[in-house]
């Protein structure tokens, strides 16, 4: 079986079966933050504890990338296999807005407000044949 | 103590294959020496900068070792902000009496593709697609649409203007009309904003000379006067480029904060400004920085828009030489750019592209990654 290792430690609770976003809580003014930092840049403290945001947001605002980005994108994609993506800013229980590649459906025109699951896909092959896996969401089924 | 521009010079912006980024700098810094009349020995003090042009200070090599003070100045899209507000300082706080700023730039063809660990961010951002500055300006417009209910007309209108301009400007890089359906239906690059909605990356240069206002008089019949400059960085909550998250509370852009200490430092008001070049790095940001800088409320662009109020015979010209969209953006120059051209509105040397009615207060905004902006306002 091909061996899966985060995109980097410490995004997402992952393997889970639940996966939810991690990131960090100040503990003077409470401000969260995407991903997890030791200082808050909201008050300036240096005392924050990593909490979790949760699994589901709400989309704040998107777009759509129509074309294969150059470096520093790093995929296994050609420009020819490039498919669109959704990007955008997920409004999470947690109290902050992640930034997100969001999964697009065919013939459905994203929309602010839309529900939006977190989902931990694939996301590229690298030199050794692991698959590194990334933090992204599809809209939520009701 | 006031501050005066007495010497004005632009290196065509576009593409000069045979040039160096640095050449088109000393390019530029000749233009404006002829244009004050002085030489470069004449020069006490320069700060310059570029992003991809390699060191400012390396111009020396091109214009003549004289042996002046000459710092370079890395501060993003406010790379010519910042170097005409360290001018402004140097010679307000009576250190020197005259001196020049520069910016150039020559970029490669396409988008930039900027170093996370530049930004302090991880690798996982950029290599996952996030890490683009179009994105980021197409989210921002995309969520100013829906609150304050801005449509594509006014996208559209803004580029219809913008290359309109550049068709009057010689030192413009795009200097081809375009048409309302061809703005329209041209490629959509990020949702909402398509291909004719930005501008690219490009070539060019800059340069001012400057000097204590007291004897700008012996230099020049048309002194301009740097009334204010003033550079400002994020508050936690503005949305800004390259986040991987953003705070629930949405604060005030850096915009609003340096354009408020601007109008301060001036004693001036939105009202009072005649020509204005407000940061186009896509028609979204140039009607967002409308209402930013205080020249209207949010919302109000889409009619002012469809009214014509930003054109050159408008009651608000915005981007008379038709901006980063018809001049594209070498990052060390664009803000420089902007201050060249209020400088030939307020002398009343534009030609086909003059304001009417003589103006006597411009204004510049520039507005960058991370979320810094600059502004100045000029009087003649």
């Amino acid at each position: 079986m091909t061996q899966q290792i985060a995109i980097k430690e410490g995004l997402f609770t992952w393997p889970a079966e639940k996966p939810e976003l991690l990131g960090s809580r100040c503990i003077h003014c409470g401000e969260a933050a995407f991903p997890a930092q030791n200082d808050c840049r909201a008050c300036g403290s240096r005392e924050t504890e990593i909490t979790a945001l949760g699994n589901r947001g709400t989309l704040w605002t998107w777009t759509i990338q129509s074309f294969m980005p150059k470096s520093p994108y790093l995929s296994d994609e050609t420009p020819e296999t490039f498919k669109p993506y959704g990007v955008g800013y997920v409004e999470m229980p947690g109290g902050v807005r992640v930034e997100s590649r969001f999964e697009l459906i065919e013939g459905q025109v994203p929309h602010i407000g839309m529900s939006l699951d977190l989902v931990i896909l694939p996301f590229r092959t690298d030199e050794s044949g692991q698959e590194i896996m990334m933090f992204s969401f599809k809209p939520a089924e009701e | 103590m006031d501050v005066a521009i007495i010497g004005i010079g632009l290196h065509p912006f576009g593409r000069s294959p045979t040039l160096t980024g640095q050449q088109q700098g000393a390019s530029a810094i000749r233009t404006a020496l002829a244009d004050a009349g002085l030489t470069w020995k004449d020069m006490q003090f320069a700060y310059g900068g570029s992003q991809d042009g390699g060191n400012a200070d390396a111009l020396v090599n091109e214009l003549g070792l004289t042996g002046l003070q000459f710092t370079n100045i890395w501060n993003g899209c406010a790379t010519g902000g910042s170097s005409l507000h360290a001018a402004y300082t140097a010679i307000k706080s009576g250190e020197y009496d005259i001196g020049v700023v520069v910016g150039f730039d020559k970029h490669a063809r396409g988008a930039f593709n900027p170093t996370p660990s530049d930004w302090g961010l991880d690798d996982w951002y950029g290599e996952s697609g996030m890490m683009l500055t179009t994105q980021f300006f197409a989210m921002k417009f995309q969520r100013y649409m829906h609150d304050h209910g801005i449509s594509n007309d006014s996208l559209i209108r803004v580029s219809e203007k913008a290359f309109q301009n550049g068709a009057l400007t010689p030192t413009a890089w795009r200097r081809e009309a375009l048409s309302y359906e061809q703005i329209a239906n041209s490629m959509m690059v990020s949702n909402p904003l398509r291909k004719y909605m930005f501008c690219s990356p490009a070539e060019g240069g800059a340069a001012l000379i400057l000097c204590n206002a007291n004897i700008a008089e012996r230099y020049t019949k048309k002194p301009i006067y740097l009334k204010a400059a003033a550079v400002r960085t994020r508050h936690y909550g503005s949305f800004e480029v390259f986040s991987p998250s953003q705070a629930m509370n949405v604060a005030d852009a850096p915009t609003v904060t340096a354009s408020n200490a601007a109008f301060e430092l001036a004693g001036l008001g939105p009202k009072d400004v005649d020509v204005m070049q407000l940061q186009d790095t896509d028609s979204g940001t140039e009607i967002i920085h409308m209402a930013e800088n205080g020249f209207c409320e949010h919302g109000e662009q889409e009619k002012l828009l469809r009214e014509g109020a930003t054109k050159i015979n408008g009651s608000m010209p915005v981007n008379t030489d038709g901006g980063c969209l018809a001049n594209g953006e070498p990052v060390g120059a664009s803000g420089l750019r902007q201050v060249h051209e209020i400088c030939v509105q307020l002398r009343g040397e534009g030609g086909a592209r003059q304001v009417s009615g003589s103006p006597k207060v411009g204004y510049t905004h520039v507005y960058g990654a991370p979320g810094l902006s600059g502004v100045n306002i000029l009087t003649r």
